[in-house]
């Protein structure tokens, strides 16, 4: 049988500002496949492991901009080309009319967009996680707060990330197993 | 080592709580309290008058329409005024979650998952009764936007074809809106179940979410982007329900106030129903730390100040029928004043402008009985005002020779009121099933106020 | 200006052009359409012959009766285009009848099955039109309550055992001693000739003629008068004057269709006729009228003396007119009667009368005297004989005659009905009757109660009904025999004005059915003969010479030539395209003249005692209802005055079980499923009576409790039941439905009926009035012009109706390169008979729904008739205003539609696609005109297999939660366009004929292309009297409307 594979070292905090403090210190230390675990949205910590933009706005503007130009392009191809019917006497392509589905499919389709943006880009949905089976980290969605150093760092020496972690005196300090 | 931070009073939320606490406290609602008695009873006889409201439907299916009141000129009863009632009610949910959280209004935190569970049930009811009402539903697939039967499409000039769109979309956006804020929550309850088989549907249900930083962030800048999204999309849905009456010629359908005027009536209703929710749920599972005076105040203030614009709109309405000179429009308001409904007319303005006024106070706007029973009677009046519209102005119109009077059968009460029990019987489920408040968000609240009071 | 033209363009053509041919074919011209006509009529004749073999073989297997199926030969009736082939309707004239009287009809059959009736063109009481009744004959065809065996006490038997029974009774009796029959009014040549001979074989049997609504104080009156008995035939046509006292001409007299059609043609000419009314219950007549006094009906016997008297002023006139009735009197062998008759009475009446009275006396006085010569008095049938006396005095000394024409009753043996049945009772309980046969009628529910003939009838050893329902008089008798119906059956009979038509069936009887010729032929010689042979053998006794032609011609056109004649009178010409369907000539009638004999008379001398006692019995019983002189106000029950009148939709009761009739709102109050005792306004007010409230209606002899309904324009103190309801052996339909007036009904006051006590009882029944609201709030709906503006904006282009329409919009208006259907209604025209809403019903398979669901504000018509009111609730003016779907350019409907299932097609007519509707109601909460019109439920009878013959192949029937509304007759539209492609000639103007517009008595309604500048509809369009309903909301309406004339003198409110 052949040893599990080290995922990463996890580093267990009991505040949020300790761990921001941390993540300062790996991302300095030129870390950057730090990963940051916290029960809620901690202000700041993305960016302290140095993760700037997303492109989640990107992804949103196209789905709203394909939402409404495909919804208006429906609604004329519909009522002006493919089944033209007099109605009450009105224009085929009544433009105004056609505004509020035009509308409605804009939003929906930004907001589906966002949605799936967001899921993928974080690799969701996601069936099961190696840390999770660290000690502790249930505690994760609960109270505490955790570092994990992951293993796949370009360069990694796993002693030298062991002495940085404890040098940030965590709670604890664990190994996360592939 | 600093320890972790425990919360001080910042009004939204009292002081003693650490992230641990208000997860358990909130979670254990879900996993753990034994079901109180009242809830108890409230679930199965909000179940039986759920499945009297299904039996209703088969027989309305079986019969047709013609069991309701509905008539020539009438052609429009309670099944559309419970729609538009419904929908309204369904705007505060959104309007506090996405609204106020782009105004960064933190009493929104503890209050917006219930009220967006609430908008998810009470659109869900309002999307029912226009098909309810079809005469023949079982063609309700005809305004699908496709060639259906003879390639026919819908007519998109139709302000209903407006409506099937953006209720779907208002009901869809919610959805995506509501989940993603219970992703962390979810994931939560996951890793604090005891059984095997809840820690597997709360997994299954969070999506893996281990809340790593980066997701966190896409996490917020989806959520920030949905509610800037919604924002015009709470407005446009009720303005396009209020369409449906104002793009017909029917004196007292044909107003161009229509708009914002509904949306006001939605709101106006909508934190009604809030309160209504809110004063017995803190009461049940005692979360007067969470959802405090402040909440009930800020609501009875968003209450009055959508009150007092329904009134403007009011005042408007009779206004412009005088002002513009129209006889049918003079015809129809004075019918409103003294015709066959005008019994129902005052008691909306007894409800909706009158009663509201005692909100001027504060201590009205912090007491929970009180406004417990004033949303009550606004959500009453509302109703009444659905009512008066839809019925009134349609029971004299143009022709003296057809004019007619509606009289609701007991098949129409039967389906409003089945409604109000089925919608009741979801939040029931919901409450014991999900995080009816925000941990996540809870947490960072609890974080901020040990910040502030630095 | 264009709707002066003596008749409405569109129809003239139409009717010309089938006249013609027809014309054409009779006289043996060989004009080019002859061969093509004959190729395309022959197959489906054929194809009638074969089918009549299949069903009255079937028919006659069923019976378990006669050897082999009779071959009868029916001729369709030449209906100009469209009738080549099979899938296409198929037409043949016939006669219906109204009270005994006949009116002209087409029957349209589909694939076999009669699904329609349209009134024949060269019929002079149709002239194309025809009244509610007709329409309805249809339904009653195919009613599923229709007895489809003959019952003997009850149980089912056979009618082959029925004529062994009554040929034994027969033979038993060889000189007709104790057999009795009783017939309604005769007006059929080839039946009177049978009983004739039957009586004649048979001298001591007696024949009885009863009909509810009969004419006996016509007849008797005229005997006054006259000495002998006469049928008034009007010309009101010619006429500048018209006085109706308690006439109503258009809605009730016979030839009411025909009335109506003249007057109406008249006012569209330049010299208006002025029509003045004099009623106490308001009719349709009254409506119309330029003039209407509100006065009870039982002193319309003092306003006729007062008139006599004013005609030329004074006594001197009023004792020659005295001098001619009494002088015609003394002919009649009846002096005694005479002087009250004459004008000794006057002095007094005049006083008795009051202010209003006088003033309207005056007035009609002074227009009488203008027009001397031009002038017709009219008196209703209920009025009694002096006051009918009076009335042909009065128009003799106007030397009113020519438009006056007498003739020999069209009733045949023209007794008095009323003594007729009083004697066959008395004799019945006598033991005098030992076999009775009763043919139609239904004497136990529609008789005078004090005669109790259902006590009688019971009593009798043995007697037979014949009617098409097992009804009450078929339930006190020994034998109910199914009639076979008018439209399944062979017979003739005589118009208003003795136009004689023969009866051709349209299809073979439905069930074991027979014929009243049958039954007789029974009694004749014992043995049945076939309905056709016998009208066949008839007729060929008339015309030996040239029969086959002459029959030929008879059945293919509807009406017996030079029938009309009369023995003494000018003969009614006809204004319009028919002039020659009524020509005079002698030879027929002489030959039908009948000679009454001794036994069928029912002896004149009492009829005119009754009558003449009961002019000035009516004269002096009116101050008795005035409540001033009433002691018995101050205990609650008042004194009033009841006319019993027959309802205007079921007739004296014969229809109760037609589902159209009961549903059809009643003109003037749109009520339905129901009748109501009419009161006065200020009567309500004064006894704090409301609608739906319950009063006690008590004479001597009965006592009646009917909701009452409070009647604008009715006369104080009084009250008008309908006669008709609850009956309790009509069928599913009909039976329980409103209160029976019969009980109240009494041999010796009959009709109006002095000092009934009303009292106010507890309890409410709710009414169901297709319209509940009666003002117009103002509102711009029917426009009135008056006759001067319409005069002088007939000439110069002032339009004193027509607003500026909206032409300006933000749409560029859509091309239509074929035809624009538009159609115009004249307000001026339209009398509010409702005969529109009953054939748009019968064209377009429009389920009826009845009492609660329309309680409920759910009536299914697509064109309804407004009325409206105006002025003060005493004495107001009635507008009416007949509303289909206005076929909006801008149809706010369409616009609302989710599905599409409203659009415009692509001649821009507004169609509903019943299979693409969906049921939101939008489009009805959108349409102003509410013309649309839900299947809130399974409305249509899917199961009951008659009905579904009589609906119309080329009408979808709808489902549950369809929306549907007036097409314009979109399937008659496609007719046409069809003949139009097959033959290749393009539709012209009056090729597509509405409904509504066929129906129409008075062509008020005008059907056309509005793309076809010289269109009849379009030139209506140019009149200054045209406007658009609603048109600000900018709707562009194509149904419009001309506004309605209304003489200056009335007070405008």
């Amino acid at each position: 049988m052949t040893a599990p594979r080290l995922y990463g070292l996890l580093a267990e905090f009991a505040t949020a500002d300790e761990l921001i403090a941390a993540a300062r210190r790996v991302h300095d230390a030129g870390y950057v496949r730090v990963e940051a675990y916290t029960p809620f949205d901690v202000d700041g910590l993305a960016e302290a492991l140095g993760f700037r933009h997303d492109s989640v706005a990107f992804f949103t503007f196209c789905g709203a901009l394909v939402g409404g130009l495909g919804g208006y392009f429906m609604q004329w191809y519909a009522a002006a080309i493919d089944y033209p019917i007099d109605v009450a006497g009105r224009p085929f392509n009544s433009w105004p009319m056609f505004m509020p589905v035009t509308f409605e499919l804009a939003v929906l389709g930004g907001a589906i967009a966002a949605v799936l943006a967001m899921l993928l880009a974080s690799g969701l949905p996601r069936l099961r996680h190696p840390i999770a089976d660290a000690p502790d980290f249930e505690l994760a969605t609960r109270n505490r707060f955790f570092l994990c150093l992951r293993s796949d760092e370009a360069g990694f020496d796993r002693d030298a990330a062991e002495r940085l972690l404890d040098e940030l005196k965590p709670m604890r300090r664990a190994e996360v197993l592939r | 080592m600093a320890a972790p931070p425990i919360s001080r009073d910042i009004g939204v939320l009292h002081a003693g709580w650490g992230y641990a606490s208000i997860g358990d406290k909130i979670a254990d609602i879900v996993l753990t309290r034994p079901a109180h008695w009242g809830w108890r009873a409230a679930f199965v006889g909000t179940a039986l008058a759920t499945a009297i409201f299904l039996a209703a439907m088969a027989y309305l299916f079986i019969r047709g329409i013609g069991i309701w009141g509905v008539n020539i000129p009438v052609a429009w009863g309670f099944a559309i005024a419970n729609c538009v009632w419904w929908i309204g009610i369904g705007h505060a949910g959104t309007f506090i979650s996405a609204i106020l959280l782009l105004l960064r209004q933190r009493w929104r935190t503890s209050i917006n998952r219930f009220a967006e569970a609430m908008t998810l049930f009470a659109a869900g009811m309002a999307g029912l009764f226009p098909v309810l009402h079809l005469g023949r539903p079982w063609f309700l697939y005809w305004i699908a936007p496709y060639p259906n039967r003879m390639d026919l499409w819908p007519q998109w000039r139709s302000p209903l074809v407006w409506d099937f769109f953006a209720i779907g979309t208002y009901i869809v956006v919610s959805f995506l809106f509501w989940y993603m804020g219970l992703l962390p929550d979810l994931a939560t309850l996951r890793d604090r179940a005891a059984s095997r088989w809840k820690k597997i549907v709360f997994g299954l249900g969070a999506l893996g979410w281990t809340g790593e930083a980066r997701d966190w962030k896409r996490h917020r800048s989806a959520y920030l982007l949905i509610a800037g999204l919604a924002t015009p999309l709470v407005v446009s849905v009720h303005s396009v329900v209020s369409l449906d009456f104002a793009i017909g010629n029917t004196p007292g359908y044909h107003s161009t106030i229509f708009p914002p005027y509904f949306v006001a009536g939605a709101l106006f209703s909508g934190f009604a129903m809030v309160l209504t929710l809110a004063i017995p749920l803190r009461r049940v599972f005692r979360l007067y730390d969470f959802i405090t005076e402040v909440h009930l105040d800020h609501a009875a203030k968003v209450m009055l100040a959508t009150g007092t614009l329904l009134a403007y709109g009011y005042l408007a309405e009779i206004f412009t029928a005088f002002y513009s000179g129209d006889r049918f429009e003079i015809a129809m308001t004075v019918d409103r004043w003294v015709g066959a409904y005008a019994p129902v007319y005052w008691s909306m303005m007894f409800c909706n402008v009158v009663c509201p006024q005692i909100l001027w106070f504060r201590k009205a706007r912090r007491s929970a009985v009180l406004l417990f029973f004033l949303s009550l009677v606004v959500n009453l009046g509302m109703w009444m005002e659905r009512v008066t519209i839809v019925v009134q102005s349609l029971h004299r119109d143009f022709m003296p020779s057809a004019w007619g009077i509606y009289i609701p059968t007991v098949w129409d009460w039967i389906f409003l009121i089945g409604s109000i029990c089925c919608f009741a019987w979801l939040f029931l489920l919901f409450i014991r099933v999900l995080p009816s408040i925000s941990i996540s968000e809870m947490r960072a609240l609890a974080r901020e106020s040990v910040e502030e009071k630095r | 200006m264009p709707e002066v033209t003596p008749i409405s363009p569109s129809l003239a053509t139409a009717a010309q052009r089938r006249f013609w041919r027809g014309l054409d074919e009779l006289e043996g011209a060989a004009p080019r359409e002859v061969p093509q006509d004959v190729v395309t009529f022959e197959p489906p004749r054929l194809a009638r012959r074969a089918f009549l073999g299949v069903m009255a073989a079937s028919a006659a297997l069923a019976a378990g009766g006669c050897s082999r199926a009779p071959l009868e030969t029916i001729v369709p009736y030449r209906n100009g285009p469209a009738q080549d082939g099979y899938g296409k309707p198929v037409f043949y004239a016939s006669a219906l009848e109204r009270d005994g009287y006949a009116i002209g009809v087409l029957v349209e059959t589909n694939m076999g099955r009669p699904t329609k009736i349209e009134g024949n063109p060269l019929h002079p009481a149709s002239l194309g039109a025809t009244d509610i009744f007709t329409q309805a004959a249809v339904l009653e065809l195919w009613d599923p309550d229709r007895s489809t065996a003959s019952l003997r006490n009850g149980a089912v038997d056979t009618w082959p055992r029925f004529v062994t029974e009554l040929r034994e009774r027969v033979i038993a009796a060889p000189d007709g001693d104790g057999i009795a029959l009783l017939t309604e009014t005769v007006t059929s040549p080839t039946l009177h000739d049978q009983i004739r001979t039957f009586l004649e074989g048979h001298p001591r049997a007696r024949w009885h003629q009863y009909q509810p609504v009969n004419r006996d104080n016509v007849y008797d009156g005229s005997r006054l008068a006259l000495g002998e008995a006469v049928e008034p035939v009007y010309r009101f046509g010619d006429a500048a004057v018209i006085v109706a006292l308690d006439a109503d001409i258009v809605g009730a007299l016979p030839g009411a269709v025909r009335h109506a059609r003249d007057i109406a043609v008249a006012r569209r000419g330049a010299t208006r006729p002025t029509i003045h009314a004099a009623e106490g219950s308001p009719s349709l007549t009254g409506a119309l009228a330029d003039r209407r006094l509100v006065i009870r009906t039982g002193e319309i016997a003092m306003l006729a003396d007062a008139l006599a008297a004013q005609i030329g002023g004074g006594e001197s006139s009023a004792a020659q007119v005295g001098g001619a009735a009494g002088g015609a009197a003394q002919g009649g062998g009846a002096a005694s009667g005479a002087p009250q008759v004459g004008g000794a009475a006057s002095g007094v009446a005049t006083a008795a009368l009051g202010a209003d009275a006088r003033a309207w006396l005056d007035r009609v006085a002074a227009d009488l005297a203008a027009h001397r010569g031009r002038a017709i008095v009219v008196a209703g049938d209920r009025q009694p004989a002096g006051v009918h006396a009076r009335v042909h005095a009065i128009n003799r000394a106007l030397g009113n005659d020519a438009l006056v024409a007498t003739r020999e009753p069209v009733a045949f043996d023209a007794g008095n009905q009323g003594d007729s049945l009083r004697a066959l009772a008395s004799d019945m309980r006598a033991g005098r009757v030992t076999t009775l046969v009763m043919l139609g009628g239904n004497p136990v529910y529609a008789s005078p109660r004090d005669l109790d003939f259902g006590g009688a009838l019971r009593k009798l050893p043995w007697s037979a009904h014949l009617a098409l329902h097992a009804d009450e008089t078929s339930a006190a008798s020994t034998w109910h025999v199914a009639a076979a119906h008018a439209l399944e059956s062979w017979g003739d009979a005589r118009a208003f004005d003795g136009t004689v038509a023969i009866r051709q069936p349209a299809i073979a009887p439905l069930y074991d059915g027979h014929s009243a010729h049958e039954v007789v032929s029974v009694l004749v010689d014992g043995n049945p003969r076939p309905g056709h042979a016998i009208v066949r053998d008839f007729w060929q006794r008339r015309h030996p010479a040239g029969f086959d032609a002459f029959w030929d011609a008879s059945l293919r056109d509807g009406i017996v030539r030079e029938s009309a004649a009369t023995s003494r009178a000018s003969v009614l010409p006809a204004p319009s395209s028919a002039k020659r369907s009524a020509a005079p000539a002698v030879a027929a009638s002489s030959a039908l003249a009948a000679v009454p004999t001794a036994a069928t008379t029912s002896a004149p001398p009492a009829a005119i005692a009754t009558q003449a006692t009961a002019a000035p019995s009516a004269t002096t019983a009116a101050p008795a209802v005035r409540p001033a002189s009433d002691p018995s106000s101050a205990t609650g029950a008042i004194v009033v005055e009841l006319v019993l009148a027959p309802d205007p939709t079921l007739g004296d009761g014969r229809h109760a079980n037609n589902a159209w009739l009961q549903e059809l709102p009643k003109p003037l109050t749109t009520l339905t499923w129901c009748n109501a005792a009419w009161i006065s306004p200020r009567f309500a007010a004064a006894h704090e009576l409301a609608n739906e409230d319950i009063v006690e209606l008590r004479t001597a002899s009965a006592t009646v409790r009917a909701p009452v309904w409070i009647m604008p324009g009715h006369a104080d103190d009084a009250v008008t039941l309908h006669l008709g309801h609850g009956r309790t052996r009509a069928g599913r339909v009909g039976n329980g439905v409103g209160v029976d007036a019969w009980p109240l009904f009494d041999s010796a006051t009959r009709a109006i009926v002095p000092g009934v006590a009303l009292a106010k009882v507890d309890g409410r029944e709710r009414l169901a009035a297709a319209q509940t609201h009666h003002r117009m709030e103002g509102r711009d709906l029917v426009r009135l012009v008056s006759r001067e503006e319409a005069a002088r904006c007939a000439g110069s282009g002032c339009t004193p109706a027509r607003e500026r329409e909206p032409t300006e919009s933000l749409y560029p208006p859509f091309k239509y390169d074929g035809h624009r259907w538009g159609m115009s209604i004249d307000l001026d025209a339209c009398n509010g008979c409702a005969a529109c809403t009953i054939a748009c019903q019968a064209e377009n398979n429009i389920p009826v729904v009845g009492r609660d669901e329309v309680l409920r504000g759910r009536e299914m018509h697509w064109i309804r008739i407004d009325r409206y009111y105006e002025g003060a609730p005493s004495a107001p003016r009635t507008l009416f205003q007949p509303v289909p779907c206005m076929q909006c350019e801008h149809a706010p409907c369409e616009e609302v539609c989710p599905v599409e299932a409203s659009v415009h097609d692509t001649e821009g007519l507004n169609v509903q696609v019943y299979n693409r509707c969906v049921g939101t109601r939008f489009c009805s909460n959108n349409c102003p005109y509410k013309v649309r019109r839900f299947n809130f439920l399974q409305w249509v009878d899917r199961e009951t297999e008659s009905l579904k013959g009589q609906r119309n192949p080329n009408v979808t029937v709808r489902q549950r939660g369809v929306m549907e509304k007036c097409s314009y007759c979109l399937q008659r539209i496609a007719r046409a366009r069809q003949h139009a492609q097959t033959t290749g000639e393009p539709i012209a103007d009056g090729d597509v004929v509405t409904a509504c517009q066929a129906v129409c008595p008075t062509r008020a309604i005008r059907f056309g292309d509005l793309q076809d500048a010289q269109s009849d509809v379009v030139r209506a369009r140019t009149s200054p009297r045209h406007y658009a309903l609603l048109g600000e909301l900018n709707t562009r309406p194509r149904t419009t409307y001309l506004a309605r004339i209304a003489a200056k003198t009335e007070p405008k409110s």
